[in-house]
């Protein structure tokens, strides 16, 4: 029970760092970024490609290398984003939504295959593995680099509670999600915010996907598909918009996927979290913390 | 910041009405009445040119695909729903006849009836709940479908698992035609989908079509104008799903062995490119979309690697620049004047 309760948790707190950058933006521009996910693979890849090329001395140093390597990650998906959203999704602001959903999948594609294209369809090994003692909580197997990720992604998210709460940026952002052309009319810069806003969101899932692959120890282009959809499920699940909600919706998708597969057995993992998330939209697409929105007209 | 899309579109079809030059003799022969039957024509020529194995296997491949592509733009060209998991109908018309004609030892055709029911019922599924959604939610859900559906095929006993159907019976003799021969079969295949691709688009021209297009522009003030929006979507979703079957039913007596690998999120994503590229609603345009999609590929081998990445950001820099699609639809009202534009212009000037 503890066991399930801890596995539930741990990779709940993935799928909460990458749901913040999904809710972040549609809570800020109404968009379904579809290459959330694929940031999250890029991500992945960069930490590979750094580590890989500055060699075993460097990558002896474990923990701390990766910490670095995740930092270097999280400025270039930070920027891919941006540059994403200025060729992709800029032009495309106020074109109908049809228009920059599909927009969306075609970057998310072109990210995919991208990355296939330059650097093997293959699955790659992730050179630095994060070993460690295990200790036993209350019955649980927790192993340290369970326990040091859990902590990072904690500190990331609780700096960008913080962030949006306390900065005039973050105050910018709330106040574009509640009204872009009275925030504009206002004087504050919006395609600077919302940039800033994709860099942010890129550079979390750019995070999570360099401790995904020190964790599973295997990064292959696709492995955004699924958890972006995940991701997209916790999102749903707190309320998409709200950032305190992507992350309680994160905790409980991990905690709900965890249990569902324990029940019904693990190769229906995947099926189980959709149909929760089938579920959630019918039922409450609110969410737990999110308000009613009503569809732009 | 805000971009006025929506005058800008009014001028760039007006721009292309006025510029005619060059492009004109390309124009006159794609919209020519004839250009269907030519393709007609041409299809069932082929064979006689060259009738090798391979070259059947890939025309009839790319005709499952002309489907495909048709039962899609049903739901995202004339009704603007978009469905992400599209290749889930492929699966549950692929997978019932399959299943069916290898108990019952039946030719997979035979199994029609059982496959439009099928297909129904899972339109009707996947449709009723998720159809009230907003728009961008309905995308998303319909992914989860596409995912669960190939995840439950291979898990399920009676789908055979991750090896999935194999040894379909495709034999069906009548009189002389022997149809597990390549090429009768690939006749039978041209002969199914131009007459569910005459139908589509014909369906598209009728009081549903242009509900369905109602729908598209503009969802409210179709609601206001008595259309039930929600049943006229439940409608397209179903005949989406009867397309997807008979695509499926095809695509399982072609290939006789089918497995979850071929119901990736990867092929709903092809057949929406198909549908985008070619002009969404624009029955003409989607056929070419969706020959393109599957025929390139087979010219294109050196460029296989970058196949995908050059399909994904084509999809970016077409809605970008060409919303509408390569080849639109053309639009059967009569053109604005220059004082009802003004209007519109400055309607649209006050609404934002």
């Amino acid at each position: 029970m503890a066991q399930i309760i801890w596995d539930g948790l741990f990779v709940g707190s993935f799928y909460a760092l990458i749901a913040l950058g999904y809710s972040m933006v549609y809570g800020i521009i109404k968009l379904l970024n579809f290459a959330h996910g694929d940031i999250y693979m890029v991500g992945a890849f960069i930490g590979y490609t750094i580590l890989t090329s500055l060699g075993g001395s460097f990558q002896a140093l474990g923990l701390f290398a990766l910490i670095l390597v995740m930092m270097v990650s999280m400025l270039l998906t930070g920027t891919i984003g941006v540059i994403v959203e200025k060729l992709a999704y800029r032009p495309l602001r106020g074109a109908p939504r049809l228009a920059v959903l599909i927009t969306a999948v075609g970057a998310s594609f072109a990210l995919e295959y991208g990355v296939a294209a330059i650097a093997s369809p293959n699955p790659r090994g992730f050179p630095v593995r994060l070993d460690g003692e295990t200790v036993f909580v209350l019955g649980a197997r927790v192993t340290v680099p369970q326990i040091i990720l859990m902590l990072i992604a904690g500190v990331l998210m609780f700096a960008l509670d913080r962030y949006i709460r306390k900065t005039s940026t973050g105050r910018a952002m709330r106040a574009i999600s509640l009204d872009m052309k009275g925030s504009l009319l206002m004087g504050v810069n919006v395609n600077s915010v919302i940039s800033r806003t994709f860099f942010i969101g890129s550079a979390l899932a750019g995070a999570a996907g360099v401790m995904a692959g020190a964790y599973y120890g295997k990064i292959d282009f696709l492995m955004g598909f699924i958890i972006g959809l995940k991701a997209f499920t916790a999102a749903v699940i707190g309320g998409i918009g709200n950032i305190r909600g992507a992350m309680l919706g994160g905790l409980l998708l991990g905690l709900v996927e965890a249990f569902g597969s324990e029940l019904v057995g693990g190769q229906w993992r995947d099926a189980f979290a959709f149909a929760v998330l089938i579920l959630f939209l019918t039922l409450r697409p609110t969410g737990i913390l999110g308000e009613r929105v009503t569809e732009r007209v | 910041m805000t971009i006025d899309n929506s005058t800008e579109s009014i001028h760039t079809v007006e721009a292309e009405a006025k510029k005619r030059g060059p492009g004109a003799w390309l124009s006159s022969i794609f919209e020519n009445k004839y250009i269907g039957w030519a393709a007609l024509g041409t299809a069932i020529l082929l064979p006689f040119i060259d009738s090798s194995t391979y070259t059947l296997n890939i025309l009839t491949t790319a005709a499952i695909f002309v489907v495909l592509a048709a039962g899609l733009n049903i739901v995202v060209g004339y009704c603007g729903l978009l469905d992400l998991g599209y290749i889930a109908f492929l699966a549950v018309g692929a997978y019932t006849a399959g299943i069916l004609s290898k108990m019952f030892v039946l030719p997979v055709l035979f199994t029609l009836p059982a496959v439009i029911i099928m297909c129904i019922l899972s339109g009707l599924i996947i449709g009723a709940p998720t159809l009230r959604l907003r728009s961008d939610y309905l995308a998303i859900v319909t992914l989860g479908f596409g995912e669960i559906t190939r995840i439950t095929a291979q898990n399920l006993e009676i789908t055979g698992g991750p090896q999935g159907i194999y040894n379909i019976p495709s034999y069906l003799v009548i009189g002389d035609l022997d149809f597990q021969d390549p090429v009768i079969f690939y006749f039978l295949t041209i002969v199914i989908v131009s007459g569910l691709v005459l139908a589509a688009a014909r369906l598209g021209k009728s009081r549903l079509g242009r509900a369905w297009k109602f729908v598209k522009e503009d969802e409210d003030a179709a609601e206001a104008m008595g259309i039930h929006t929600y049943k006229v979507k439940l409608l397209a979703y179903i005949f989406g799903a009867i397309w997807g079957g008979f695509g499926g039913m095809l695509f399982a007596s072609h290939l006789t062995a089918i497995s979850p690998p071929s119901f990736l999120f990867l092929q709903s994503a092809l057949v929406l490119m198909a549908v985008v590229l070619g002009g969404m609603g624009n029955m003409k345009g989607v056929v070419v979309g969706a020959l393109a999609i599957s025929l390139l590929p087979e010219f294109l081998r050196d460029f296989s690697a970058y196949r995908y990445l050059i399909f994904g950001l084509l999809l970016v820099v077409v809605m970008v620049f060409r919303p509408q699609g390569l080849w639109p639809p053309r639009g059967v009202e009569a053109e604005r004047t220059k004082a009802q534009r003004e209007a519109a212009a400055l309607a649209n000037g006050l609404k934002r």
